[in-house]
């Protein structure tokens, strides 16, 4: 039986959490690369359709960060 | 003022790129000034984006500073001048010549991408700066991962010392440092770069790199020429260079000139002409008159010294590169090269003629000269030599014909030699194995005959000399003894003397100017002879010389055929300006040894081959070091030079961004003002021995600190102990290190939050962690602050307030034990896993040099303090000073006076405005619309080997191909560099691309370029989508090539889903108000409202009560001394009489609407028709505060009882004379002052904040009661003396003029009594934990600063939010201090936050600047990224009006809504932020974000998931 990877989807806002994950790019930090992350002007713009529509089309987990 | 007779420059210099130099830059830019912004290093940012995070908020530092450093580098009115400090100033306010140089940092900011494959390339570590030490770096670097501009630089000491001895400029400690990793064939490359015969030279040169070695001056020279022959012999041992004769690697040079070159003599200098010129791509051909290439290496030095194995193997190198070489061909007619098609001629004949001794019988039979004997020698004849051989001469070839001469089986050999040993010519080492052989010398003896029988030499007569006077080459003169004379025997002699070029071969058209030694004249350093195209080298040029000078000629002459081919200077600004030679101090030779980058051994011995064995043919006599030893070695280099100029980086840049050449510029600026925000450096708690800094590893400074706690650090964040990795569980700061002491009578201001907040953000990072602050006071003094303290309080942290004792280590453990007195007063020991050292601020050397050269008045701890009441004013009009150049002080602070600064140089270039500033010309852009098929250009960036490395590029472009709606996919090294920008912007014409996608790194960093790109070439800018391959995928998955690949495939396609969605944004042009409300009439009010008006902005400037001034209109000395009623008198007057500014009276606001650019504010006189509605763009709060005088200790019932502004008023009298009899002025009169009285006396429910100014306040006018009555007894009750920044001189005043302090207890309050009619007060000493009593003459209250009377009335009509004691709220604590957080209106003075009148001139001067950046446009644009309403869907629910921060969206009760229903939201692009919020709460789903519509969001995460 294979393990279960998850399929992670994360909202980032431009200011914080997108910045975040450029300097975890910049220190070479590695995660899993089943994490997306869709860059936003601000983590207040995420709606919760967004979110629903993920899990809809099969996401296992959404990550809003800001 | 300005100059009256010529118009103000409108062009501002800012000098550092600190947080306070980029805000006034950015101030200045936003209002049409021309802005150079002078940074000393690489890099702005300054010690902000070194922090972790910032305090009372625990923002991270780098997040916030970040979006600003950016918006100051996109910004098209500043240009930064990185690397750059001031070096003048002349002229005059308005008009000022600034002389800025402006160091090189090595990397061209254009062609640099950032792709940091250079670091990997260079050998050379040093501690980081960035990281304090705590982590190294290499010397090129870039100073932060966020680092603007974002591009590297080099660090450079100097010319290593080796490297400017070389005659070739070998980059000696290039070649050491790559030995030292073991990096054998880059070694030999570096040696290649500047001496194509490293084997050779190893072997036989003169090093006077090792001579010059800094290393010298600790023991012995690093053993330089040794090495360079070990890497040699090692890279062709192994054939890591793939030369070896078997090998067939070796190429050619590709010809990228069709100039052929011709080389005149196959000796060193033309050999190593023809390698470099070959190696640049030019035909070259050798003429060589000899059947053998080599020249002197070949016939003038003897093969036991070189082998001739060696020799071959490094001429044919060259000669592989396909150098055509024609033995036997001597060259008589150079006019006649020039006939055959040759471009231009290297002339390296050579000196091969020998001198002779000018003795009577030198022309018999067995008499030999140098040169030619060795030539013989060489070229396989046996000269006839006898047994008994004399050599005349001293230099090496004397040497070498008398060691040759025992080789071929001569049984003694002699050396006659005029002068001593010391002065002999020849190499001293060569001297020594010539003895050791068994040569004899007879020193200080001159031949004067040749004797001889049958015409054979039988013998040479000598004469003894004797040193005189120095000659014309700084030697003593020999002199001969008269009557001294000798015979040596002998059977043969050569003369080995001198040897000359010899020209006269050539035929005399050559027109070449010639020396009186009979060499070629040349210019010295680019070795042109008078005639163009025809160079000349070597011992043909320069006289005879060592082998490395040949070899550096050929070189040169090779750099000069080059540029001078290709039409170029024939020197580069580094060779006109050249580096200063690195000579390390003492101190840094022991910084290197103590951080370990250099080994303490003793020099390696050369290995020899014995005497006996060497006499028995030609071998080599001196050996190859072994590996090991050659290791060692390497690492006793002190890499002086810090930068080896290995050029590995220029190997590693494949953007062509590395330029070693590069040279200081001198710039001359023509501004109309200047500000300087130089900062701060840190104290270096090294000079305060007692902490142990330096000696104990985990004794630590707070910087260090913050670097262990960020995230980004050299411990990612982990807290480790320095000396052994381990988490510090136990830890302690001590306050006030370089503060508050006897070397600095002032206090840093930030150390006491700055602690307080690493202490808590340890708690977040330990678990269990147990935090101590060792402190005086706790200062925390301004808004916001006691808050935080009472929290760290709360969450666990201990505060002590004493001065430690002692600190010490154990050695084992390497703990630190401290000894302090608890709050009990016994002697306390307690043990920490580390210590922090809050240090202080400084101000460094340089700034103090620059003050004195810009002449500008700095104090004696060399801040640049101002006069009384001129906050940023230096002393010099048109220059300004901010930030902690002018006191300690924190970030808010800081930026406050960087504002104010740049309303300061607008008032005097304001008006200048727009003149410096060129806009850019743009074609119209190509409308695009929703029906319009998508045709979209995907760009693969490959990020040099970033992300090609591990990303397959080649297969996502393929795949990016593949998808909808793509028209074109195409792979690029670096998307950013210009060449590829360029392919941009013909792809889109020549597609018809109308959406772009790029698939490279960030668009934080990099969307505004490409965005900028694509405009260019007629797009709308909104057109284009990023795919974060790099920073998500190859760096982050790099261990895993095929997910990285298939992630970035995902990452492209989901970009270019949402691009297909994409719609052109665009701004339009509001037109504005260029006017400004100032609320509020006091010295904030009246500033602001100067400033704006003499930038020429009509201001209206409303204030409450009936006359101009606020609270400090009668207080007659100011804390930082002055009068403020005399200033604020006079500043009344200047506004009243400004015509640019209505002043109102008795009139309060009523009523407000409209958005920036454009407010209606309505303001009603006390009686009440009196209305006026007034139109404005921008507004400024300056309402003020008041002094609480609540019913607190008898305040209004005993008439002893007083505030300090009661004193104020009284003092003010007294020392007027009025009032001689007053109970003050009487002898042994006692006061009390009570610190800290407000709210929370009278009600504890109340929470305590710090007044700030009251401190400062109570001792300066404390010291005002000393000296009107010297006799006065003044005990000050206090909890924390909170005399910040310069303010501590008054405490440090106060204690030497015998004022008295008791610190008061939080549990025990004073307690007053008055029941007889006299005072009595009791009060608790916290300090000896006992109460004491007195019967005070006056009690004065040092009481709270409340906000204005009418602020909440003013909050509710502005909607402003407000702190909970009533003052008003900031958009951010930190980088935006005086906005509002809608746009268009600002805050100043104590309606902020109570401050001194200083700080309130510079926060009105700031919300002036601020104003100044929207009033200064001619229109404002707005739209863009913005949210608009669908009013049909509307239902007026408000929901988006109370959420928007902004305060953009409005009911327009107009417009129609959902159902008919009249009034639906309107949101104002101008005010509109683009955050989204009010989209995502709309209940409706009536408002939409533009570019961020929910289809084109959704449009990704579809992609995400329909993947194939």
């Amino acid at each position: 039986m294979t393990q279960f990877e998850p399929q992670i989807l994360a909202f980032a806002c431009h200011y914080c959490a997108y910045a975040a994950a450029d300097l975890a790019g910049s220190m070479r930090v590695q995660y899993p690369p089943n994490v997306k992350i869709i860059h936003l002007p601000c983590s207040g713009k995420v709606d919760v359709i967004h979110l629903l529509r993920a899990f809809e089309r099969g996401v296992d987990g959404v990550f809003v960060a800001g | 003022m300005p100059n009256e007779t010529h118009s103000p420059v409108g062009a501002a210099l800012v000098v550092g790129g600190g947080i306070a130099g980029v805000q006034a830059s950015i101030d200045l830019a936003n209002a049409g000034i021309k802005v150079y912004l002078a940074e000393k290093s690489p890099a702005i940012g300054g010690k902000m984006a070194q922090l972790d995070k910032t305090f009372p908020t625990n923002d991270c530092a780098i997040c916030i500073i970040s979006p600003k450093l950016a918006e100051c580098a996109r910004h098209p009115n500043v240009t930064i001048l990185t690397n750059a400090q001031i070096e003048g100033l002349e002229g005059e306010a308005g008009n000022f010549i600034a002389r800025v140089r402006q160091t090189p940092r090595y990397v061209d900011l254009e062609r640099c991408t950032a792709c940091d494959d250079c670091t990997e390339a260079c050998p050379i570590h040093l501690p980081d700066e960035y990281n304090e030490g705590l982590k190294e770096r290499v010397a090129i670097y870039r100073p932060y991962p966020q680092a603007v501009p974002s591009a590297y630089a080099i660090t450079k000491r100097g010319t290593s010392p080796c490297k400017n001895a070389c005659p070739a400029d070998t980059s000696a400690q290039g070649y050491v440092a790559l030995i030292a990793q073991r990096r054998y064939a880059e070694a030999l490359e570096v040696v290649r770069e500047y001496n194509p015969f490293p084997a050779t030279v190893g072997r036989v040169c003169h090093h006077p790199c090792e001579t010059d070695c800094n290393r010298g001056k600790v023991d012995e020279p690093v053993a330089i020429c040794a090495l360079k022959r070990f890497v040699a012999d090692y890279v062709y041992e192994h054939d890591l260079d793939g030369t070896a004769e078997s090998a067939s690697a070796i190429k050619p040079s590709p010809r990228a000139s069709d100039k052929p070159v011709a080389i005149v003599g196959a000796g060193p200098a033309g050999l190593s002409a023809a390698h470099f010129l070959s190696r640049m791509g030019y035909p070259v051909t050798i003429f060589e008159a000899l059947p053998v290439a080599g020249g002197m290496m070949r016939v003038g030095i003897p093969a036991y010294r070189l082998p001739r194995d060696v020799l071959d193997r490094e001429i044919q190198n060259i000669l592989n590169l396909g150098v055509d070489l024609e033995l036997n061909t001597p060259i008589r007619n150079i006019n006649n090269l020039f006939e055959q098609g040759f471009r231009a001629i290297f002339l390296a004949i050579g000196a091969h003629e020998p001198q002779k001794l000018g003795i009577p019988g030198e022309d018999v039979e067995g008499v030999f000269h140098g040169v030619p004997f060795l030539r013989s020698v060489a070229l396989g004849e046996t000269p006839p030599l006898g047994k008994n051989v004399l050599v005349v001469g001293g230099g090496n070839t004397a040497i070498d014909t008398a060691r040759t001469a025992l080789r071929l089986g001569v049984e003694h050999a002699a050396i006659v030699y005029r002068r001593n040993r010391e002065a002999m010519p020849a190499n001293s080492w060569e001297v020594d194995e010539a003895e050791h052989e068994g040569v004899r010398l007879e020193l200080l003896a001159n031949p004067v005959e040749v004797l001889s029988e049958n015409r054979h030499v039988t013998g040479v007569r000598c004469i003894r000399m004797r040193l005189g006077d120095l000659d014309r080459s700084g030697r003593p003169r020999p002199v001969p003894i008269e009557g001294s004379e000798f015979v040596l025997e002998c059977d043969s002699m050569v003369a080995a003397v001198a040897q000359a070029p010899e020209i006269s071969f050539l035929d005399p058209d050559h027109n070449l100017e010639v020396t009186r030694y009979g060499t070629f004249k040349v210019d010295a350093k680019t070795l042109a002879t008078n005639r163009p195209g025809i160079f000349a080298g070597g011992d043909a040029a320069k006289g005879p010389g060592a082998l490395i000078e040949a070899i550096a000629a050929g070189r040169r002459g090779a750099l000069s055929i080059d540029r001078y081919l290709q039409g170029q200077p024939l020197l580069t600004p580094r060779e006109e300006i050249p580096l200063p030679v690195a000579e390390l101090t003492d101190e840094e030779i022991r910084e290197v040894f103590e951080s370990g980058r250099a080994s303490p051994g003793p020099r390696v011995t050369l290995p020899t081959r014995s005497v006996e064995e060497r006499l028995e043919g030609f071998s080599e006599v001196e050996l190859t070091l072994s590996e090991e030893d050659a290791l060692r070695e390497a690492q006793r280099c002190l890499e002086c030079g810090i930068c080896s100029e290995c050029h590995r980086c220029v190997v590693a840049c494949k953007a062509d961004a590395i330029d070693h050449q590069q040279a200081p510029a001198d710039l001359a600026l023509s501004v109309g003002a200047v500000i300087l925000a130089t900062g701060y450096s840190l104290y270096n708690p090294e000079h305060a021995q007692e902490y142990g800094f330096g000696r104990y590893p985990n004794v630590v400074t707070a910087m260090q600190y913050e670097r262990l706690l960020s995230a980004s650090g050299p411990t990612g964040g982990r807290v480790q102990r320095p000396s052994d990795g381990s988490e510090a569980k136990r830890i302690a700061w001590l306050q006030c290190v370089g503060s508050r002491d006897q070397q600095h009578d002032y206090c840093s201001s930030v150390c006491c939050m700055y602690a307080t907040k690493e202490a808590l953000l340890t708690l977040e990072h330990v678990h269990g962690a147990d935090c101590h602050v060792f402190m005086m006071d706790m200062r925390a003094f301004s808004k916001g602050f006691d808050a935080y303290f009472a929290r760290a309080q709360e969450q666990g942290i201990t505060y002590h307030r004493c001065r430690i004792s002692s600190l010490k280590e154990d050695p084992k453990t390497r703990n630190l034990a401290i000894t302090y007195t608890n709050d009990d007063g016994t002697l306390k020991e307690a043990d920490f896993d580390l210590v922090v050292l809050s240090v202080g601020m400084e101000i460094p050397q340089e700034t103090r040099e620059m003050a004195e050269v810009l002449d500008i008045t700095a104090g004696p701890s060399g801040f640049v303090t101002p006069r009384p009441f001129h906050p940023v004013e230096t002393g010099r009009p048109g220059v300004f000073v901010c930030g902690a150049l002018s006191e300690p002080k924190d970030i808010p602070d800081s930026v406050v006076e960087a504002s104010g600064a740049a309303a300061a140089a607008l008032e005097v270039i304001g008006r200048a405005r727009g003149t410096q500033i060129t806009a850019r010309v743009l074609p119209p852009e190509t409308p695009v619309t929703p029906t319009q098929e998508p045709r979209i250009g995907v760009f693969v960036c490959s990020c040099g080997s970033n992300i090609a490395g591990v990303v397959d590029v080649a297969e996502v472009t393929q795949y990016a191909a593949s998808l909808p709606n793509v028209v074109h996919a195409e792979n690029t090294t670096y998307t950013c560099s210009p060449d590829s920008l360029k392919v941009i912007k013909e792809r889109i014409l020549e597609h018809e691309l109308n959406r772009v996608v790029v698939a490279s790194c960030t668009p934080r960093t990099h969307e505004p370029l490409f965005r900028e790109t694509i405009r260019e070439a007629g797009l709308n800018p909104y057109l284009f989508e990023m795919a974060n391959i790099r920073d998500q995928c190859s760096w982050v998955h790099s261990q895993d090539s095929t997910a990285a690949t298939e992630k970035s495939k995902l990452l492209v396609r989901m970009a270019v889903s949402r691009a297909r969605l994409l719609e052109p944004l665009y701004t339009q042009g509001q037109s504005l108000f260029h006017s400004a409300l100032v609320v509020g009439g006091g010295i904030a009010g009246m500033t602001a409202a100067l400033s704006l008006a003499e930038q020429g902005f009509p201001v209206y400037l409303v204030e409450r009560t009936g006359r101009l001034g606020g609270l400090a209109a009668n207080w007659t000395r100011g804390i930082g001394g002055g009068n403020p009623s005399d200033y604020i008198s006079g500043l009344a007057a200047r506004v009243r009489a400004h015509p640019d500014i209505e002043v109102f009276l008795e009139t309060r606001v009523v009523k407000t609407q409209g958005f920036i650019g454009n407010f209606q504010t309505t303001v009603a006189g006390s009686d009440e028709p009196r209305q006026r509605m007034l139109e404005h763009g921008v507004t400024i709060i300056a309402t003020g505060g008041l002094e609480y005088r609540g019913p607190v200790y008898k305040l209004g019932e005993h008439p002893a009882v007083v505030t300090q502004g009661d004193l104020e008023e009284l003092l003010a009298q007294l020392e007027a004379g009025a009032q001689p009899d007053h109970n003050l002025l009487k002898p042994a009169a006692q006061v009390a002052v009570v610190q800290c009285v407000g709210p929370w006396d009278e009600d504890p429910a109340q929470e305590f904040y710090c007044s700030r100014i009251c401190c400062a306040t109570a001792l300066k006018n404390a010291l005002r009661i000393k000296a009107l009555n010297p006799e006065a007894m003044l005990l000050v009750l206090y909890k924390d003396i909170r005399t910040y920044g310069m303010h501590e001189s008054l405490y440090t005043d106060a204690r030497r003029a015998g004022v008295l302090f008791v610190r008061m207890d939080e549990q025990h309050k004073p307690r007053l009594d008055a029941t007889n009619g006299h005072l009595h007060l009791e009060a608790y000493d916290a300090g000896i934990g006992e109460s004491l009593e007195m019967q005070p003459d006056m009690l004065v209250l040092s009481t709270a600063m409340l906000p204005a009377e009418g602020s909440a009335a003013l909050a509710e009509t502005f909607k402003f939010s407000c702190t909970l004691e009533g003052f008003f709220a900031e958009a951010h604590v930190k980088l935006r201090p005086v906005d509002f957080p809608a746009e268009g209106l600002f805050l100043c003075g104590a309606a902020h936050y109570p401050k001194t009148l200083e700080e309130s001139i510079a926060q009105a001067r700031a919300a002036a600047a601020r104003a100044a950046g929207v009033l200064s446009k001619d229109v404002l644009q707005v739209g863009g990224v913005v949210a608009e309403v669908d009013p049909a869907l509307c239902t007026g629910c408000l929901t988006c009006v109370r959420i928007c921060p902004y305060d953009a969206p409005r009911i327009n009760p107009t417009l129609v809504g959902i159902g008919g229903i009249q009034g639906a939201a309107e949101i104002k692009a101008a005010a509109c932020q683009g955050c989204g919020l009010c989209a995502a709460e709309c209940p409706a789903g009536a408002i939409r974000l533009m570019h961020y519509k929910d289809e084109q969001v959704l449009a990704k995460v579809e992609a995400l998931l329909t993947a194939g």
